[in-house]
């Protein structure tokens, strides 16, 4: 009788206490989108629609289409996942790239010596401002974009790495050489683990700046994506759909964003400091 | 029985000019195959440089070292270390049972071969069910032992270990002592192990090699003429042991060397106590050094 009274109490506990988590996650969001729809209602200003308005306009644009493609519209197939696809392709060649070249450069011992000012000087460049270059090199489209995504996206990746190879702990350096660890093995099971968190965090930043870099080359030069409607929205005032690209950008952001964290806890799960969530 | 390590006017400094620190001293020995030889000396001697240089890990700065005839440079093959500092030795992002395996891995075995010779070790050293943890998630004294089963996997020729027992306690201490001794005559291998515990040198060593203060040097080179067969109680309460012990604890406080007749009647008393004092004082040495080692964390 106590026993099932306890876990009566043990649950509507645990309940709150999970309604309490998500409510501070939530709550103040919740909350501003309220007042954001009553002062957009007040102000009634054609610039500013409601939230409520921008969602209707947002589904209506995405989720017209026919049953057979899960209800997702044409503009989700012309200008949406292309957009991703640029933005996610151009990251992944980054990520390829930056990690490739930081392993390399991180474990010889004077690479970093020869190239580190180039690296200092282009990563200072402001990467929009390589738009105009790359659009004179490869037209408009697809291949400018990757190329300014890569660009952009490349330094953090491949700063990080070279710091986080270069880190692996002296006395593991000793263990590992004195099992005359082959190189792969090495590299693999060594030098690329003890860089893991250090790479990761380079990996967020670089994420978001392929994800910004994408919109603003979709601005500049596109005939296609989510930059290139949302300044075409702006040029025809239609500005509830100006607003549910600039809604779906956040989304895009939040859930990438969401998504490599995911990864990331479950690939350095080993970290002591870690521990707590797994 | 064959040389299988021959060290000979091994010298080591480390930095150039005034800061220069001289390590290893004009150090020479050998150690038979099938020899388990045991170095004692002062905290800070230079025990650990001096096994660095054995395994090929730093080139010294003069003097050879050969390793069945051969002159070391670079880690030579079939040897395994067992680390001073276990914990930094570990890998923390792979699991007990995959570092144990971890220099199995580039060997010609099957999966299941690996991890079979990975948990035999591991309970040999008394870990059995702690394969799928991860290092950070055991004692010091278990991740020691982790290291240590690490290297018996290996199965190597030479054996060289860095103080492997100073974070067990005593009753783990004498198994794995005892474990040492059974393996390496199983496996004739060679092992040279380096400890601040006299007591630890005389009963595992076939020989005892005593360093003098910083820089070191060889102030003894004593055979251990007990039987083969050691018990850790009779043993340890054997004139013998006492003796040899005596004399390691005298040696290493710089006196001279008892002559080994007047050493049976010389007071045992006398010895014991000396060998205690200079416990003592080594690990008062080595806490200090242990929390030095903390604060810099
Ligand atoms: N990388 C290094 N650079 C400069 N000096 C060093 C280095 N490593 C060790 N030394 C110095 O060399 C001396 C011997 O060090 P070593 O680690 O070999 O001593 P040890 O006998 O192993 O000591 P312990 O018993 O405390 O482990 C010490 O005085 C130390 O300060
Ligand atoms: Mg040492």
């Amino acid at each position: 009788m106590t026993q099932v009274t306890d876990r009566a109490t043990r649950l509507r506990s645990q309940a709150a206490a999970g309604i309490s988590g998500f409510a501070r996650n939530w709550l103040v969001f919740i909350g501003a989108v309220a007042v954001w729809e009553l002062a957009t209602r007040l102000a009634a200003s054609v610039f500013f629609p409601p939230p409520s308005q921008i969602v209707t306009t947002a589904v209506e644009l995405w989720f017209s289409g026919p049953a057979s493609q899960l209800f997702l519209s044409e503009t989700v197939f012309d200008h949406i996942l292309p957009s991703i696809g640029r933005c996610l392709g151009g990251w992944a060649i980054a990520v390829v790239l930056g990690v490739g070249l930081g392993t390399a450069l991180g474990r010889s011992r004077t690479g970093m010596e020869y190239v580190g000012p180039l690296f200092a000087f282009f990563r200072a460049i402001p990467p929009p401002t390589l738009v105009p270059v790359f659009m004179v090199l490869f037209g408009l489209g697809p291949g400018m974009q990757v190329a300014t995504i890569i660009f952009g996206a490349i330094w953090p990746i491949l700063l990080n790495t070279v710091d986080g190879v270069r880190s692996v702990d002296s006395v593991k350096v000793d263990t590992a050489r004195s099992f005359r660890t082959p190189a792969p093995y090495w590299i693999g099971m060594v030098v690329l683990p003890a860089a893991l968190p250090k790479i990761f965090a380079g990996l967020r930043l670089s994420l978001s700046i392929s994800l910004i870099l994408m919109v603003v080359s979709e601005l500049i030069g596109s005939l296609n994506g989510i930059g290139h409607e949302l300044i075409s929205s702006q040029q025809q005032f239609d500005f509830p759909l100006m607003w549910s690209w600039i809604v779906l950008l956040g989304i895009l952001g939040y859930g990438l964003n969401a998504v490599l964290l995911t990864v990331e806890r479950r690939v350095l799960r080993w970290q002591p400091t870690r521990n707590d969530d797994g | 029985m064959p040389t299988m390590l021959e060290v000979t006017g091994l010298n080591h400094r480390y930095g150039k000019g005034d800061g220069a620190h001289v390590a290893v001293r004009e150090l020479s020995f050998s150690v038979d195959a099938g020899e388990l030889a045991c170095i004692v000396g002062p905290s800070g001697c230079g025990k650990s440089t001096l096994l660095r240089c054995i395994a090929g890990l730093i080139p010294p700065t003069g003097g050879s070292v050969r390793l069945h005839g051969d002159e070391v440079s670079g880690v030579p093959d079939d040897l395994a270390v067992v680390f001073q500092d276990y914990s930094r030795s570990l890998f923390p992002w792979l699991t007990v049972a995959r570092n144990v395996e971890f220099p199995l891995r580039w060997r010609k075995l099957s999966k299941q071969e690996r991890a079979e010779r990975a948990q035999e070790a591991l309970d040999a050293v008394g870990l059995s069910g702690v394969g799928k943890k991860f290092p950070w998630q055991l004692s010091g004294g278990m991740q020691q032992r982790v290291s240590i089963a690490r290297a018996l996997a290996s199965k190597p020729a030479l054996l060289i270990m860095d103080e492997p027992f100073a974070s067990v306690d005593a009753q783990t201490r004498f198994e794995l002592e005892d474990l040492l001794r059974r393996v390496q005559r199983e496996q004739q291998s060679t092992i040279l192990l380096v400890t601040h515990d006299i007591d630890e040198s005389v009963y595992l060593g076939d020989r005892v090699l005593v360093l003098s203060k910083s820089p070191a040097t060889i102030v003894a080179d004593l055979a251990v003429d007990l039987p083969a067969e050691r018990d850790q109680i009779a043993t340890r309460e054997s004139a013998k042991f006492v003796t040899l012990r005596g004399e390691v604890a005298r040696l290493l406080q710089g006196g001279p060397a008892a002559p080994e007749t007047a050493a049976e009647t010389s007071d045992e008393a006398t010895a014991t106590a000396d060998a205690a004092e200079w416990e003592a004082t080594e690990e008062a040495a080595a806490e200090t050094g242990d929390s030095a080692k903390e604060a810099s964390h």
